[in-house]
């Protein structure tokens, strides 16, 4: 049976976390409104870029640019992309589980698989389980910049136009609503099958280029590698900031529930206390006027 | 909508600027170049400098760093590194970012010339655009 001093104590302990949680959640609410919205100013510029390239890959065969080039597939790298910091949910969990079991079903189906991740949380897992990734980014999550992306991108890049990889896919975790994140697997290289996503295709008429069609391909194409790679990353960051504020709020809402039931059982051990001790007294005044 | 273009012009920074105009300048890779309405189907790198469109009697100017610029026959889609209204573009901190360029670029030994020619090239660039309308 615990003291009143001892329920006091936990009390004040729950107290003390449940105000830092209240405290972790409205950060996570300021960064993530900050996130989301870059995270929109983003997407029209991603959207157009893909409705551009779609209606160029539409019309010219592999043979322009190495990057276009469908190799048969032997080596898949797989790129996963979580946070630095923990204390969001499942938001990691929910990710690196998405990716292991992506990874299984390549080697089941015979490809060589390389791994390289984003985020320091990522690299914890991996490294705890002796896994070799190809290359691991941390440390850029919270300040995601373009320049991160296009070093990302570059790796990547190099790596696909001297052949060590066959195929690029991309994990991370899409922003659906606050409350809703939603793991997306995305193949980013060969960039033979990109998907429409703009709103209306031009009519396909021959294009002119300026200066030519190879130079054009040659810078649009990796750029629009860059993008995809910036894209997920704001997406994860403001999932991420998401994930934080409900798993917050859930701890907040569960801290306080605790302190309600400890409030109760003070409250109990008190009023056995003093019914103790009335009846002591009483005991005692009966015992003298006896 | 015939003999009107929808210009577009989009960073990585947001939407910039999205209506109808009457005809586009724009500074392409190869030399400048300007588009009215029913333009053939055209792609083009483009380089920093000063985008100009009319709009029934006014002309709006911008400031485009590097991208893409999709021609189709209605619709120009300006994908640029960076843009901006020219009422928009900070003089000063243009004209500091252009000292810091040229300090940049007075050490020889110097790994980052390139990328110091091209900041120096945007910083002049942006002041020219932003000038180009103070005066009025």
């Amino acid at each position: 049976m615990p003291t009143l001093r001892d329920i006091k104590r936990r009390i004040k302990a729950v107290q003390s976390t449940s105000k830092i949680t209240k405290a972790m959640k409205m950060v996570a609410a300021a960064k993530f409104r900050k996130a989301q919205q870059r995270m929109f100013e983003m997407r029209p510029y991603a959207d157009k870029m893909n409705s551009v390239l779609s209606i160029l890959a539409g019309m010219t065969e592999g043979e322009v640019h190495p990057l276009l080039v469908v190799r048969p597939r032997k080596t898949v790298e797989v790129l996963v992309i979580t946070s630095d910091r923990g204390l969001c949910g499942a938001f990691n969990t929910n990710i690196l589980k998405a990716a292991m079991r992506h990874v299984a079903e390549l080697k089941n189906q015979g490809f060589e698989v390389s791994v390289s991740s984003v985020g320091r949380k990522a690299n914890d897992y991996y490294k705890r389980r002796n896994i070799v990734r190809r290359k691991s980014w941390s440390g850029i999550s919270g300040k995601i910049s373009y320049a991160s992306a296009q070093e990302i991108a570059g790796d990547v890049i190099e790596s696909y136009i001297n052949e060590t990889v066959d195929e690029v896919v991309l994990i991370y975790n899409e922003f659906k609503s606050v409350v809703a994140q939603k793991v997306i697997i995305k193949t980013i290289l060969p960039i033979g099958s990109i998907e429409e996503t703009g709103v209306e295709a031009l009519p396909t008429a021959i294009f002119l280029y300026e200066p030519t069609q190879q130079e054009v391909f040659s810078r649009l194409l990796p750029k629009n590698i860059e993008i995809q790679i910036f894209r997920a990353l704001l997406e994860s960051q403001a999932s991420e900031e998401a994930a934080r504020m409900s798993a917050m709020e859930n701890a907040t809402k569960a801290a306080n529930d605790m302190i309600g039931s400890l409030t109760l059982q003070f409250n109990k051990a008190r009023q056995a206390a003093i019914t103790k001790e009335l009846m002591d007294i009483v005991g005692g005044v009966e015992a003298l006027k006896g | 909508m015939e003999n009107k273009l929808r210009l577009e012009i989009v960073t990585p920074y947001g939407s910039v600027f999205s209506d109808e105009v009457d005809e586009i300048t724009a500074a392409g890779s190869e030399g400048e170049f300007g588009v009215f309405p029913q333009h053939a189907p055209f792609i083009t790198m483009l380089k920093t400098g000063m985008l100009m469109c009319k709009q029934g009697s006014s002309t709006l100017i911008f400031f485009v760093s590097g991208g893409y610029a999709e021609v189709g026959p209605d619709k120009v889609v300006i994908l640029g590194d960076s843009a901006e209204k020219s009422e928009d573009i900070d003089i000063e901190r243009a004209k500091a970012a252009m000292q810091r360029a040229e300090e940049r670029l007075k050490k020889i030994d110097n790994i980052d010339f390139g990328r110091a020619t091209a900041a120096l090239e945007r910083a002049t660039i942006r002041i020219q655009v932003a000038q180009k309308l103070s005066p009025k």
